[in-house]
């Protein structure tokens, strides 16, 4: 009834966060086009669940909606032999030196092939941490997983984006397999 | 290799997320290790690396006008071929509606309540991010930007750069909270905006604390005779981080 109302409360509360949005369904699917079908969606059903939205972090409920929604579609539109699950026992092991680090790591496009080649939930809490800065309490809030486990997750996934980052040519042999 | 039992702490660490107890005995552990703190070296310039890159995809232009087109509109939208009996039609529905929900509307949900003062700079981060509405004086330069505030204001607010810790200063505004004037010092954080909201406390009285309104992070605290408002979308742990800047400087 005060569909217009609502509307304005939506903006106010809700929009502000939508590049936080766009830029986690990015990352997440890996291709502008699909991110902007996926965080449209997203907002919508943001939209429609705003009813059941009361004061708290906006941010973070709406970064969960964009990443379940994310999910979903990833898991509509690929092949099952793709979906790479996240393994809690997975210890990726320590390799390369902080120096070819370093220049490996000022180079855009290999960061971002890096960060592309990690499995989704590595990617995942790295954006949320680095890219958006979000707190433990937000990561473990929006990824639906404890907050103790979130400081070991990201201690996980930043050992394999140094690894991806030192290792550039094999993993690139990897994904071209 | 590094050890075991303080790989994760050493990433909370990082992070800024260890408890004081927990921050003061990894400290510890750190400067007898040469390993962790080659790691930690090695994870600060990863971060670094990964924050200067531009990695950060904002929404499109194209994103934003199809979802303002998909939202039910706060107004009828116009439709093709309408007489001019229509439109008057139109508009004494729209204008029924409009006194309908004026008359009817719980209070509740019309008239705002008076704000908290962590609203009222939780809504003054809002409107700068308007376009056109975040700096009255766009400079890097503190030496520009204070000199600016001259003659604006009845206090001197301690405008300081902090670049090299990842605050950039992009410049400065006058605003207004709850009826007093305030400067507004505007930094850059990774691709966020920063608001440092600065008054005399003794024209608006404002206690040392954070917290969260709306996924927007406010830390406050006192500067001698001022009162200091950070307020971002960016981890608290990084208004903290600015807090600490300005207390060192």
């Amino acid at each position: 009834m005060f569909e217009g109302d609502d509307r304005a409360r939506f903006e106010a509360i809700v929009l502000p966060h939508l590049d936080a949005g766009f830029n986690l369904a990015r990352w997440l699917l890996r291709n502008r086009t699909d991110a902007e079908d996926v965080t449209q969606d997203a907002v919508m059903r943001a939209f429609r669940a705003f009813g059941t939205y009361r004061a708290g972090n906006a941010r973070a409920w709406l970064l969960q909606i964009v990443r379940n929604t994310c999910f979903t579609w990833l898991r509509q539109n690929r092949m099952a032999a793709e979906f790479m699950e996240f393994d809690e026992t997975t210890m990726p092991q320590e390799s390369g030196n902080p120096e070819t680090l370093a220049i490996a790591s000022s180079d855009r496009e290999q960061l971002t092939r890096a960060l592309e080649s990690l499995p989704e939930s590595f990617r995942e809490i790295l954006v949320l941490r680095e890219l958006e800065g979000c707190s433990y309490k937000e990561i473990a809030e929006i990824t639906s997983r404890p907050i103790g486990t979130v400081m070991s997750a990201l201690a996980r996934a930043r050992l394999q984006l140094r690894n991806s980052l030192s290792q550039p040519l094999s993993k690139e042999v990897r994904r071209a397999l | 290799m590094p050890c075991n039992q303080t790989q994760n702490q050493l990433h909370g660490y990082l992070d800024g997320e260890l408890d004081a107890l927990g921050a003061a005995n990894f400290e510890k552990h750190l400067e007898a290790c040469p390993d962790c703190q080659k790691v930690l070296e090695t994870e600060e310039s990863l971060r670094r690396s990964l924050q200067q890159a531009s990695l950060y995809g904002r929404a499109p232009r194209s994103l934003q006008n199809k979802i303002a087109e998909m939202l039910p509109a706060p107004r009828p939208a116009s439709v093709p071929f309408f007489g001019p009996w229509h439109w008057f039609a139109l508009a004494a529905t729209a204008l029924l509606a409009v006194l309908f929900t004026w008359q009817f509307l719980p209070p509740g949900n019309s008239s705002r309540r008076q704000p908290t003062l962590a609203a009222a700079v939780v809504d003054a981060h809002l409107r700068s991010l308007q376009p056109g509405h975040l700096e009255d004086v766009q400079s890097t330069d503190q030496h520009t930007v204070k000199p600016w505030f001259d003659g604006r204001l009845d206090f001197a607010p301690p405008v300081r750069d902090f670049a090299n810790d990842g605050f950039p200063l992009l410049g400065g505004r006058l605003d207004v909270i709850n009826g007093q004037s305030v400067a507004a010092l505007v930094y850059g954080r990774r691709k966020h905006i920063v608001n440092v909201l600065v008054w005399k406390t003794s024209a608006l009285p404002g206690n040392p604390g954070n917290g969260e309104l709306q996924g927007y992070h406010w830390v406050s605290w006192k500067m001698g005779d001022l009162t200091m408002y950070a307020v971002s979308d960016v981890a608290s742990g990084d208004l903290v981080q600015l807090r600490d800047l300005f207390a060192k400087n």
